[in-house]
């Protein structure tokens, strides 16, 4: 899980964050200003300012915010001028937006805000669904509105054109300004809460920004999503009364306190209605003390009264958003907020420490205890000026305005009564009530004021809202009480001066911990599981120290001189006690082991089914040291005893099938996999099944004396359960004439999860998981079920993933009561797999296997292609009387193996450039598609930083699904729309190139995939075809055209010897067909980059390979017949000098 | 390049202790009756194992120069010190002769069993129960038993049939359960270890250690040695004059407790520490 950070404001305005991966509170550097309250989504934080704005900060992110703006260009043609821009007086305006009613000529577009900047000027789009258009982008018809074409014909009687320019968020991860909705009567915010990204997920990145006014209304922020992160505009939200406070938890929850001590609940919140409908009022948990506060999440709400206790309300979901009861929780708390995942943080009333409920989980959401987060801030001891600066910058920052607020604080801290000075120079505020008692030393009566504080008089007189903020007066206070001997007419006339003062003399600098004044989890995801460092509590100072110098033996350990010492030792003794006496006698003779269990196996005669076996793996030590073993499946065959037997080393593969029902294997042969017909064992728990795979596995490696990690030839692959395989070429494997078949390829499983993986010649290695999180290769091995000694102790860390599951509910449509669950006998099950077949319903469907855990509960997916209704409901084409809706639930695995992630953007494809570098340092050209469809290039990434560094965006005019690099640095690329892209100018001097050059795809068809390897570029398409494409040389990388290699094709990699490998969809073996089938093309050669015919490997269940690690050049066979001069060599030299690769240079 | 000689593997360790030979050479005694002169016998032990379990050769060796009247229970002799099988191999050539010329020099004796010396060893069933015994202590200190109670009955077998027929994955596929212990802990509750020495009469030292501090930190060998036997460590300015030997080797006195415990424990998942003289020469 990426790092994600809380948000905490001090009482002095100054806004921290604390990461989940940190140990101190991070001041908000970037701040200019005091802020009176935060609201942290993810990707954003939201404030409110003592200006009393409302301020956003964008987190920075790898990827750019960029907007795309359209507008046509629409012309008639004339028999005088031919095409031009006189229209019709019945036509549409000569610039409109695509339909051609809105007018907008290309001035009329404006930056939204200050905050954002234009990429470019407009430029024509010449890419027309997939197709280049002629030079100026004209696609032509009959008349508006009709059907265009690129084609100009006799009857184009019309023409348009498409303008596009991007514009970009500028002002990332500082605090930008949002314009408040009534300038003109100042009603400032006072509250301000964000949530609501979980009721839908489109657009994306939308969010809910609700704000409470002084005067107690309620506005909703509309329009905010991933791409106007600043939202449109404030709409008023009527309320029964006035509100106090407001909280807007991540899904369709929204709570609001009233004033009078009432809570009410906002009803009809819905995927199209994010504002809601409807106020529901809840009584306050206690008949006499009124709530201050409230704080939701997903399912759950947690409320403060006015003498600090802490409510829970039990019962709450979105189906019954008022919960029903309040339960009393321990401790006094002056404010309180729900995270993600329901996790709850308050602030103690006492201490004005941050509190992090713990022991929050789904099936008990009240938590266990509080427990205080007490970490340093980032320079403790430097603070003070550090703050001095920032607000120095503020009081230049603001003129007049500001300034004067600030001399306001002189004032206070030139007297001695600050709250009488407050209620003197707030002259136009309101009067504030029983303020005169407000400078007692208990703590928490002081809290209690500062809500009785921030009340606007009644009478709704406007408030000067400065330093409604209580905290502050009483740290001015103690501070005037300290020692503010200051000459009054110096601070009036310099403002920081007192300020920097304040700083300096900060009684809660240094030696005490921080006071907090307001808290926000929104962005922060943590559960009950994360490991936080947040509670070392004891002595801050040391216990940094320590546990930096614990985490440094954690990472450096592999190096420490201790172990080099034991490791260097052991070699030495070894050398002493055994070299000079290898030919004693071994004291113990080698014997054969053997290892029983009882099985099932899916037996090889018809009709096929499951029978009780006996299973035996026997080992021993083959004559020359290495291992080596035989297992046997004795099995009843009409009352007469028989066996099934397999040699360890023929085994090629040992691949788990774990599902819900049954805990099963399968163990491939060559002749297994010629036959598509694996010997099939189900053992009686996931342990033993486990145990088996681990065992059998290391026998398969003993006997083929392979250990430790894969090499960095090593071919890799990915089943649709998403394990992870990898085998070791041999230099034959690539053989001409006589390549290794590759049913006889020996995979090895590699623990973690993932959907996809591609390597290069380096050995470096980059996977993506089901729910797009980019992992880097570590170098370890093992993992997962593998653990001792078929494991790595290092590089394995834990992996998480997750997948949906979807479940179909069914209705049929009757006469009588139109759609209902009422299904003829002979439909399909209301409560459905996709199939129809099975029955699945909300409580009997299982995640995938033991492995996974439900993360979600059961929603409806909108997201289908082909649309669905605003219930979710799709209507079955070819059977109207029937209706289905998708429902979808999200489960989590977590595993482990030798995959660090890369957070934080979520990657659909990546490509490493194949090529070998000359050293660990040389920079390897990477480039990836986020899942959102930016294509993003890696900096950094060489053989010793796989990781990279960052990500640099790589503008493109639509989103991309496919990229793939080239070892002569050709990058290749599909769009979503299908068709293909080259980039120009790729160079190691320039490794994001320059622009694109539009391929069309193969006529009629869309691409999916496309893989480049060392000169051959080949391309998927939506309908399994494979094509290579033509003509491409040196001078011309586009290359000329598309050439049909093959259909049945699910996926294609290319190596760095332009070895094709693909998984293809069907396979026919002599006993069974096989879908997702691993292939080798033969006969590839320069001359014939094609090849020739297919060579069939593991499968089915296969959904990914990649080959471009393996450089491994074939022997040079000379074939008699091969050495007459007329004959081709095997592998003639390359013909184009600057795609020549050093491959060479990669064997060692 | 330089990379990859660093990248060694903890699994190598786990494999070099337990493949660790000594080459012996097995000497009749001189007072022992024979009928025609006995030949030595030369045979590389595994330091990991015990005397009695390993040595069916030797006694076979000598029992054909021998009239089975002559012949009582087997115990072997190093230099004067009867040599105790219920020590690991390893452990008793560290304690004894460690710097000496090898081979090791065992003097094998068929009569005058020394039984206020050792044990008694009739079969090799005594040797397993010895050894489960201490596995099953070793987990009471470091799981308060619960992974060895865990186990099957067969499990145990495995382990012992590991150790027996010196198959190395056999043990280590069971044995790594015993080495597990819950990360958030950082080791184990206390490390299994015994600390033996020349010049003391007790027989090893052996109390109650945690790998990990009450304050977090990670304790290391040199805070055991410290706690248990500070004389072994060297002064300040002085020359060293103890050398703190596991299988062999010197590790560093900062390497982690946890970790030695985890790789270089002898299979009775003990952690055997030496403290033998420096040699003068």
């Amino acid at each position: 899980m990426p790092a994600s950070r809380l948000w905490v404001v001090d009482v002095y305005g100054r806004v921290f964050s604390l990461s989940t991966a940190g140990q101190q509170w991070e001041q908000c550097r970037d701040a200019q200003m005091e802020f009176k309250r935060v609201t942290a989504a993810q990707q954003c934080c939201w404030g409110i300012a003592c200006d009393n704005n409302v301020y956003l900060n964008v987190h920075a992110s790898d990827l750019p915010i960029r907007y795309q703006e359209e507008t046509y260009e629409n012309q008639r043609w004339n028999p005088i001028g031919g095409f031009s821009d006189h229209l019709l007086p019945s036509d549409r305006w000569q610039w409109s937006d695509i339909t051609g009613l809105k007018h907008q000529p290309l001035d009329s577009f404006e930056l939204p805000s200050s905050s954002w900047e234009w990429e470019g000027d407009w430029y024509v789009d010449e890419n027309f669904e997939g197709e280049p258009t002629e030079k100026e982008g004209w696609t032509y018809a009959i008349d508006f509105p009709a059907f265009y074409t690129k084609n100009k014909k006799m009857t184009s009687c019309v023409r348009r054109r498409r303008w596009l320019r991007y514009r970009r968020y500028k002002d990332m991860d500082t605090w930008a300004k949002i314009p408040s909705p009534q300038m003109e009567t100042p009603d400032p915010f006072s509250d301000i809460s964000c949530g609501g990204w979980e009721i839908s997920e489109e657009p994306r990145g939308r969010l809910s920004l609700w704000a409470v006014s002084l005067l107690g209304k309620v506005w909703f922020r509309v329009g905010i999503y991933h791409h106007n992160p600043e939202g449109s505009m404030w709409e008023e939200v009527s309320v029964p009364g006035e509100v106090l406070q407001i909280s807007c938890g991540p899904g369709d929850l929204v709570w609001a306190v009233l004033w009078e001590g009432q809570l009410i609940v906002r009803q009809g919140i819905t995927r199209d209605c994010s504002k809601g409908t409807s106020w529901v009022e809840v009584e306050s948990p206690s008949p006499d003390v009124g709530a201050t506060h409230v704080a939701v999440g997903i399912n759950t709400v947690w409320a403060l009264t006015k003498d600090n206790k802490v409510w829970f309300r039990r019962g709450v979901d979105s189906h019954n958003p008022c919960g029903l009861g309040w339960i009393s929780m321990v401790g006094e708390m002056i404010t309180i907020n729900v995270g993600l995942n329901d996790q709850v943080f308050a602030i103690g009333c006492e201490d004005r420490a941050v509190y992090f409920r713990q022991g929050v989980t789904t099936s008990e959401l009240s938590g266990k205890t509080w427990k205080a987060i007490s970490v340093p801030r980032d320079g403790d001891r430097s603070h003070s000026s550090a703050s001095t600066n920032s607000l120095q910058s503020a009081g230049c920052f603001f003129s007049g305005e500001v300034r004067a607020h600030d001399s306001f604080i002189s004032e206070l801290i030139s007297d001695r009564e600050p709250a009488k000075t407050l209620r003197e120079g707030g002259s136009a505020g309101p009067a504030v009530p029983e303020e005169e008692e407000t400078l007692p030393s208990e703590g928490e009566v002081k809290a209690l004021c500062a809500d009785v504080a921030i009340c606007p008089s009644q009478s709704g007189g406007p408030l000067d809202p400065q330093w409604s903020n209580v905290d502050l007066e009483e740290a001015q206070g103690q501070l005037a009480q300290t020692g503010a001997a200051l000459d009054a007419a110096d601070t009036s006339s310099l403002s920081s001066v007192a300020t920097y003062t304040l700083a300096m003399e900060d009684p809660y600098g240094t030696d005490e911990h921080p006071l907090w004044a307001w808290v926000s989890g929104g962005g922060c995801s943590v559960d009950s599981h994360s490991h936080l460092n947040w509670f070392n509590s004891v002595n801050t100072s040391s216990l940094v120290g320590s546990v930096q110098s614990m985490s440094l033996s954690v990472t450096s350990a592999q190096t420490a001189a201790w172990r080099q010492q034991i490791f260097e030792q052991l070699t030495e003794r070894t050398k002493r006690e055994m070299d000079n006496f290898k030919h004693y006698e071994q004291a113990i003779e080698q014997s054969v082991w053997v290892k029983k269990g009882t099985m099932q196996w899916w037996r090889d005669w018809k009709p096929y089914k499951w029978i009780d076996v006996h299973f035996a793996l026997e080992q021993f030590s083959g004559p020359e040291g290495n291992k080596d073993g035989i297992l046997f499946i004795y099995y009843n065959f009409y009352e007469e005893k028989k066996y099934l037997h397999a040699f360890v080393n023929e085994l090629t593969i040992l691949v788990p099938v774990l599902n819900e029902s049954k805990h099963t294997f399968a163990i491939y042969t060559p002749e297994r996999t010629k036959q598509r017909f694996p010997i099939r064992l189900a053992a009686a728990t996931e342990l033993e099944m486990h145990d088996w795979l681990a065992l059998l596995s290391v026998s398969c490696c003993h006997s083929r004396g392979i250990q430790g990690p894969p090499s960095k030839q090593a071919i890799w692959s990915i089943t649709c359960k998403g394990d992870i395989f990898v085998s070791e070429p041999s230099p034959a494997l690539e053989a001409m004439p006589y390549p290794t078949p590759c049913d006889q390829m020996f995979w090895r499983q590699v623990g973690g999860h993932l959907r996809m993986v591609e390597c290069n010649t380096v050995g470096i290695v980059w996977g993506i998981g089901y729910d797009h999180t980019a992992w880097v290769y570590t170098g370890g091995y093992g993992g997962g079920f593998f653990q001792g000694l078929a494991s790595s102790t290092d590089n394995i860390y834990t992996q998480t993933d997750v997948k949906s599951v979807y479940i179909y509910e069914n209705q049929r449509w009757n006469p009588l009561e139109g759609f209902t669950n009422r299904g003829l006998p002979t439909d399909r099950y209301m409560w459905s797999d996709a199939s129809g077949l099975h029955e699945c319903t909300k409580t009997n469907m299982k995640p995938p296997s033991t492995q996974w855990t439900w993360v979600s509960d059961w929603a409806i997916d909108y997201s289908v292609s082909g649309g669905t209704d605003k219930e979710g409901w799709q209507y079955a084409a070819d059977f109207p009387v029937f209706v289905f809706v998708f429902l979808r639930r999200k489960c989590k695995l977590t595993t482990t193996g030798p995959w660090q992630e890369i957070p934080p953007i979520a990657l659909s494809d990546v490509t490493i450039l194949p090529c070998t570098a000359q050293s660990n340092v040389d920079e390897v050209p990477l480039w990836a598609i986020s899942n959102k469809g930016d294509v993003l290039c890696r900096l950094g990434v060489t053989a010793l930083t796989p990781a990279g560094s960052s990500w640099l965006h790589v503008g493109t005019d639509q989103p991309f699904k496919s990229i793939s690099i080239g070892a002569a640095s050709q990058v290749w690329a599909i769009a979503r729309d299908g068709s293909a892209f080259y980039r120009g100018s790729v160079s190691p001097q320039s490794p994001a190139g320059d622009c694109w050059y539009h391929i069309p795809s193969p006529s009629k068809q869309k691409l999916r995939q496309v893989s480049v390897g060392r000169t051959s570029v080949l391309t998927v398409d939506e309908n399994g075809n494979l094509w290579y494409r033509q003509g491409v040389t040196p001078s011309y990388p586009q290359g000329s055209s598309w050439e049909h290699i093959s259909n049945n094709v699910r996926k294609v990699s290319v190596g760095p010897l332009d070895q094709v490998w693909i998984i293809a969809d069907k396979v026919q073996g002599s006993h069974s067909l096989s879908c997702g089938t691993v292939c080798h093309r033969l006969g590839v050669q320069p001359v014939e980059p094609k090849g020739i015919l297919w060579d069939y490997g593991i499968g089915g269940g296969w959904d990914h390979i990649t080959v471009r690690g393996n450089s491994m050049e074939p022997p040079r066979v000379r074939l008699p017949s091969l050495t007459d001069a007329s004959a081709p060599a095997p592998r003639s030299p390359i013909p184009f000098r600057n795609m020549e690769v050093n491959s060479s240079a990669g064997d060692s | 390049m330089i990379l990859e000689t660093f990248m060694a593997d903890d699994k190598d360790v786990l494999r070099d202790v337990w493949f660790g030979r000594i080459p012996t050479s097995f000497t009749l005694n001189q007072d022992e009756v024979t009928e025609r002169e006995a030949e030595p016998y030369y045979l590389l032990l595994p330091r990991v194992s015990y005397l009695t379990l390993v040595t069916d050769k030797v006694k076979k060796h000598f029992l054909k120069v021998m009239r089975a009247e002559d012949v009582e229970e087997m115990w072997f002799e190093y230099e004067g010190t009867p040599l105790k099988w219920h020590y690991p191999i390893g452990v008793l050539f560290d304690l004894h002769a460690s710097n000496t010329v090898l081979p090791w020099s065992i003097t094998v004796h068929f009569k005058n069993f020394p039984d206020s010396d050792l044990l008694h060893c009739p079969s090799s069933s005594v040797v397993e129960a010895h050894f489960m015994s201490s596995i099953k202590e070793a987990d009471a200190l470091k799981h308060k038993s619960q992974v060895v109670n865990d186990m099957q009955k067969k499990d145990h077998k495995q382990l012992w049939m590991g150790l027996q027929n010196d198959k190395f994955d056999q043990f280590w596929a069971m044995n790594r359960k015993l080495m597990e212990y819950p990360t958030e802990e950082g080791g184990f509750r206390y490390i299994p270890f015994r600390i033996y020495q020349t010049m003391s009469d007790r027989p090893f030292i052996q109390r109650l250690f945690r790998p990990v501090s009450p304050e977090g930190n990670v304790h290391t060998l040199g805070d055991l040695m410290k706690e248990m036997d500070p004389a072994a460590l060297p002064n300040d300015g002085e020359p060293k004059r103890y050398q703190v030997v596991i299988h062999g080797i010197e590790p560093l006195l900062e390497t982690p407790l946890q970790w030695l415990s985890e790789h270089l424990s002898h299979p009775d998942n003990f952690l055997h520490i030496c403290v033998i003289p420096t040699p003068t020469d």
